[in-house]
């Protein structure tokens, strides 16, 4: 498990990457309050899913709006499936991992 | 006790034809064997899924519930591998027997792949890099090879290897066709008709096209790394696809004792010869000595089965079918049917080239009767051509109307003169008959119809002749598809229904929007931007501007690229800029190492590939407002020297278009606003096909076009009108850019925006003013104006944690080249 910072370092409804051992690491704040992570790097063609547009599904690149469920990772526009990693709230301590 | 039907095959003949008897009523208990593992799927879509404009989830006509829904058991992924016809039973590979009372064989076909040196490892199957085109396996593992090389060689150049070297430049950068015959789709077309289509081929998609190409050996060792020609060429590759043709899938029902040829030997009901109960449909049938490789047999083969099993029809009899197609090769429109060129001494003939532009056509006349025609590049005539080949129609006298338009009868063939079973379209075999009773049962609307029919759901060529089709059965009445007119997809409402709710509810940010007009208040980032867009224009400093309802270009104002940088455009009035402006740019080029300066299309300086974090910095050491080249609003206004330099001149048209740029600077539309002025209808400027465009004329006239295009779409502007003063052009230019703000839909450029509503009712409205709502429009762009702050000044402080955080902390994407 790793603390990232705090939740306010990313602004409702946006996303932030992070770097964690080596990997690339997008961190969803939902309008909802939740938060999702996912690979930072989109499958299709390497674009930065922290730049997309997300709401409480899904994330939309932003190179060819293609989009993944942010909860399953799979695509849902064909594409091959993100990774999605577990990220939790303590307090408002971000935490990534189990 | 039921019936057992088994349908050994779950492709397009076999779906298709259980389908059938389902629509008549058939009570069977219905048993399919596919050795594929999915549902059924459009085989020809694949095509698309190589190409990246269909996604998987598009592709399939049945998915795994319709059969649950029409209880019928479905064994995918399981092979039948030999048919008892004495103890009517069929066996899977690990000897699950089922017996059957009726057993139809639709196995389809397989991809021919010569003998080649090299093309298969013993013991491992094709060679590493080397492919077929026929499943949906082979397509996904194409698109995954393929990606990550960089050369393909397609051997085949018929109908199915174009499409597979048009899919695969999707997917890499060079993409070569090898043919061994001396034309392309040697099968349909003569030689001029396939030296046209490879012109284009070869110009407009750049493939290059090899044909008289023999090969004779794959090279490489662990991997494809080229292929040899007969005549030694050897040809560097590192994906090679086999598209050669195809073969029956027939060796089953050989084994099995059953009468095969080129096919399954079939009679008139689709009977297999000296067969009781046992029927083939598809590609794996041969009738009257013909074998088919495309579906519109099928489906005419699959209606005569069920008729026939049925009993819906006892006197059902399929006859064979005249190939007649329009296809989308590539992109390229073909079209062809019967002969290719006369084959008799008194046959007439009508030959049209035209190879420069990419066209050429024929028609073959006998005896009065229309026996063969080809058209490349220009198929409008095919849908008339088409009904004449089929139904032996009387022929104009004066012959050339078969391929122009003579002033004569229009080229579109009208509904109401159609044959009720003139096929609409030629993918999905849907006739004019189906689709009016499909509306006659209800469905008015053409996507509901589409979705009924899947008429227009094959290459798309037919659709535009849907949408006429059913129009005519509702008498005009169609129903609009609701989601078609919704502005954005996520809210159900059009664009001014939409306005109204927002007024009434005094919404003023895009959460509020969907908590309070869509069922549920389900958020859907796809709708954002336009919600946005929306909002702005209609409260202006009201609006609640919540960030994450901006696509990341609005969010940081520049430009992402493919790298996931950004460009930076600062703005350059008019295209006009100085000397000290020009060492600025230069400076703070040098100084970040931005690493390309380029000069727009749009008359100024973009500054490409810098990172997101050095946007706040390179704003601030330029010190120029933004050219706002990244959202959907007023971009520039491009000028010609105009009267202050050009001996042609007869207007200012620089110090117009600067003053147009620095009022209209920045105001949000529903597209992109691009303007010009030119000094003169010589029109150095691109006036004419500018979403505004000005022009001077003599006599200290200005001339204003609106809806004008030269991008995707090129269209002439239409006059909006003449005045006497850069005053009124200023003034006008407003009102029209503030009726389209508020009237247009999301992403509805001027182009198509100003026909749709017509030019005539917009100048009533914007120039005289006839529904006296010309001040509030007025009013509005001027609110707008007076809310213009440039988006550069909040480098001094961000509006949010992290705005121009960088979003991948380590490279890993592909790098755009770099060049000195
Ligand atoms: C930079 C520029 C090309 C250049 O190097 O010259 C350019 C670059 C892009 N154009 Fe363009 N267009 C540029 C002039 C044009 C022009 C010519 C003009 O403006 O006079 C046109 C034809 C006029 C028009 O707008 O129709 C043009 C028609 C398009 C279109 C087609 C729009 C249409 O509906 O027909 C798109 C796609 C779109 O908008 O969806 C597009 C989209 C794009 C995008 C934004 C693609 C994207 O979404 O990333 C390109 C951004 C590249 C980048 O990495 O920054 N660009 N683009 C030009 C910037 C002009 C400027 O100074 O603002
Ligand atoms: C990429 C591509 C593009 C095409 N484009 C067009 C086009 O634009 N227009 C056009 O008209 N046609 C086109 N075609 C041709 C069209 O797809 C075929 O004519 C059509 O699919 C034939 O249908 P079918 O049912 O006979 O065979 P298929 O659709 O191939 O179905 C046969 C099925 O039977 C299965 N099967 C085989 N043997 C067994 C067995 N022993 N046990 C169990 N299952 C078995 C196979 O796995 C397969 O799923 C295209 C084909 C391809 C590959
Ligand atoms: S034409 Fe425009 S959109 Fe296309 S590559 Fe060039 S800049 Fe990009
Ligand atoms: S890179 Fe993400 S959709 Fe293309």
């Amino acid at each position: 498990m790793r603390p990232l910072g705090s939740v306010h370092d990313i602004p409702v409804g946006e996303g932030r990457a992070y770097a964690v051992d080596g990997e690339m690491v997008a961190v969803f704040r939902l309008r909802d309050g939740s938060l999702r992570a996912t690979s930072a790097v989109c499958p299709h063609k390497g674009g930065p899913l922290a730049d997309g547009q997300i709401d409480l599904r899904q994330v939309v690149c932003p190179l060819h709006l293609n989009a993944w469920d942010l909860t399953t990772g799979c695509s849902l526009s064909g594409q091959p499936e993100v990774t999605v990693y577990p990220v939790r709230l303590d307090g408002d301590q971000i935490l990534l991992g189990e | 006790m039921k019936q057992r039907l088994v349908v050994v095959g779950n492709g397009m003949a076999g779906a298709r034809t259980v389908e059938e008897i389902l629509a008549r009523g058939g009570d069977f208990a219905i048993t399919m064997f596919g050795d594929e593992p999915y549902g059924n799927y459009n085989r020809i879509m694949l095509s698309n899924l190589l190409a990246g404009v269909e996604d998987e989830a598009g592709i399939f006509l049945n998915d795994l519930s319709w059969y649950a829904d029409n209880g019928i058991t479905l064994h995918a992924g399981t092979r039948i591998e030999r048919i008892d016809r004495f103890a009517k039973t069929v066996y899977t590979a690990d000897g699950t027997p089922t017996p059957y009372d009726k057993l139809i064989i639709a196995t389809g076909s397989s991809a021919w792949v010569p003998p080649i040196k090299g093309i298969r490892l013993p013991g491992r199957g094709y060679h590493q890099g080397v492919f077929v085109f026929r499943t949906l396996d082979d397509t996904r593992a194409m698109i995954r090879y393929a990606r990550e090389h960089e050369r393909a060689v397609v051997i085949g150049g018929g109908l199915l290897g174009l499409e597979a070297a048009r899919g695969l430049q999707n997917h890499l950068d060079h993409v070569t066709l090898l043919h061994a015959a001396s034309h392309l789709m040697n099968a349909q077309l003569n030689e001029r008709a396939g030296k046209t289509l490879q012109r284009i081929v070869e110009q407009k998609l750049g493939i290059e096209v090899v044909v008289d190409a023999t090969t004779t050996e794959i090279l490489g060792r662990h991997a494809v790394t080229g292929v040899r020609l007969s005549d030694g060429r050897v040809i560097a590759c590192d994906v090679v696809v086999v598209a050669a043709g195809i073969r029956p899938n027939s060796q089953v029902a050989a084994d099995s004792g059953l009468v095969v040829e080129r096919g399954i030997v079939v009679d008139d009901q689709m009977r297999v010869q000296d067969e009781d109960d046992i029927y083939a449909v598809g590609e794996c049938a041969q009738h009257r000595g013909q074998v088919y490789g495309l579906v519109a047999p099928l489906w005419e083969q699959a209606k005569v089965l069920a008729d026939h099993l049925t009993g819906a029809d006892p006197d059902a009899a399929y006859h064979g079918s005249r190939v007649a197609t329009k296809l989308k090769v590539a992109g390229v429109d073909v079209a062809s049917m019967g002969l290719q060129l006369p084959e008799r001494e008194d046959d007439e003939l009508l030959e049209f080239a035209e190879p420069g532009k990419g066209v050429y056509s024929n028609v073959v006349i006998r005896d009065g009767r229309l026996v063969g025609a080809t058209l490349v590049g220009d198929t409008r005539k095919a849908a008339f051509l088409m009904q004449a080949f089929d139904l032996g129609l009387p022929l104009p006298e004066e012959r050339a109307e078969l391929l122009f338009d003579l002033g004569g009868p229009p080229a579109e063939v009208s509904p109401a003169e159609m044959a009720d079973d003139a096929q609409v379209c030629n993918c999905n075999g849907v006739s004019k008959g189906t689709i009016c009773a499909t509306v006659t049962a209800g469905c008015k609307t053409v996507g509901g119809v589409m979705d009924k029919t899947r008429a227009g759901k094959g290459c798309g060529t037919c659709r535009p002749l849907v949408q006429r089709i059913v129009g005519w059965a509702t008498g005009g009445e169609v129903e609009e598809d609701p989601a078609a007119s919704w502005y954005v997809p996520g809210v159900p409402m059009p664009k001014p229904e939409l306005m109204a709710a927002i007024r009434r509810h005094e919404l003023k940010s895009v959460s509020a929007v969907f908590a309070t007009l869509v069922p549920g208040g389900t958020e859907d980032a796809k709708s954002k931007m336009g919600l946005a867009s929306l909002l702005k224009m209609m409260w202006g400093d009201e609006y609640i501007d919540e960030r994450d309802a901006r696509f990341i270009n609005d969010r940081v104002h520049a430009n992402i690229q493919r790298d996931g940088t950004f460009s930076v455009v600062p703005q350059m009035k008019g295209g006009v800029t100085t000397p000290a402006q020009l060492r600025r740019i230069a400076e703070v080029a040098e100084k970040h190492d931005v690493p390309m300066v380029k000069l727009t299309g749009g008359q100024r300086i973009d500054l490409l590939g810098v990172p997101k974090e050095k946007l706040p910095q390179i704003w601030a050491d330029l010190d120029m407002p933004s050219g706002y080249a990244y959202a959907k609003s007023f971009r520039t206004v491009k000028t010609c020297v105009g009267s202050d330099f050009c001996r042609f001149g007869v207007g200012d048209s620089t110090a117009l278009g600067i003053a147009l740029e620095e009022r209209y600077q920045g105001i949000e539309g529903p597209g992109k606003m691009k303007l010009a002025v030119t000094g003169c209808p010589r029109n150095c400027a691109e006036a004419y096909v500018k979403d505004i465009g000005v022009v001077a004329i003599d006599g200290a006239k200005w001339e204003i076009y609106v809806g004008g295009a030269a991008g995707a779409h090129v269209r002439k502007g239409d006059l909006l009108a003449t005045v006497s003063s850069a005053a009124e052009v200023v003034q006008l230019t407003g009102r029209f850019l503030q009726y389209y703000r508020e009237n247009g839909n999301w992403l509805e450029r001027t182009y198509a925006f100003v026909p749709r509503v017509g030019i005539d009712k917009i100048r009533a409205i914007v120039v005289d003013d006839a529904q006296a709502i010309a001040a509030d429009l007025d009013a509005a762009m001027d609110a707008a104006i007076a809310a213009y702050r440039d988006p550069w000044r909040e480098r001094t402080d961000p509006v949010t944690p992290g705005q121009f955080r960088t979003s991948l902390p380590l490279t890993v994407l592909p790098r755009v080249p770099v060049r000195a």
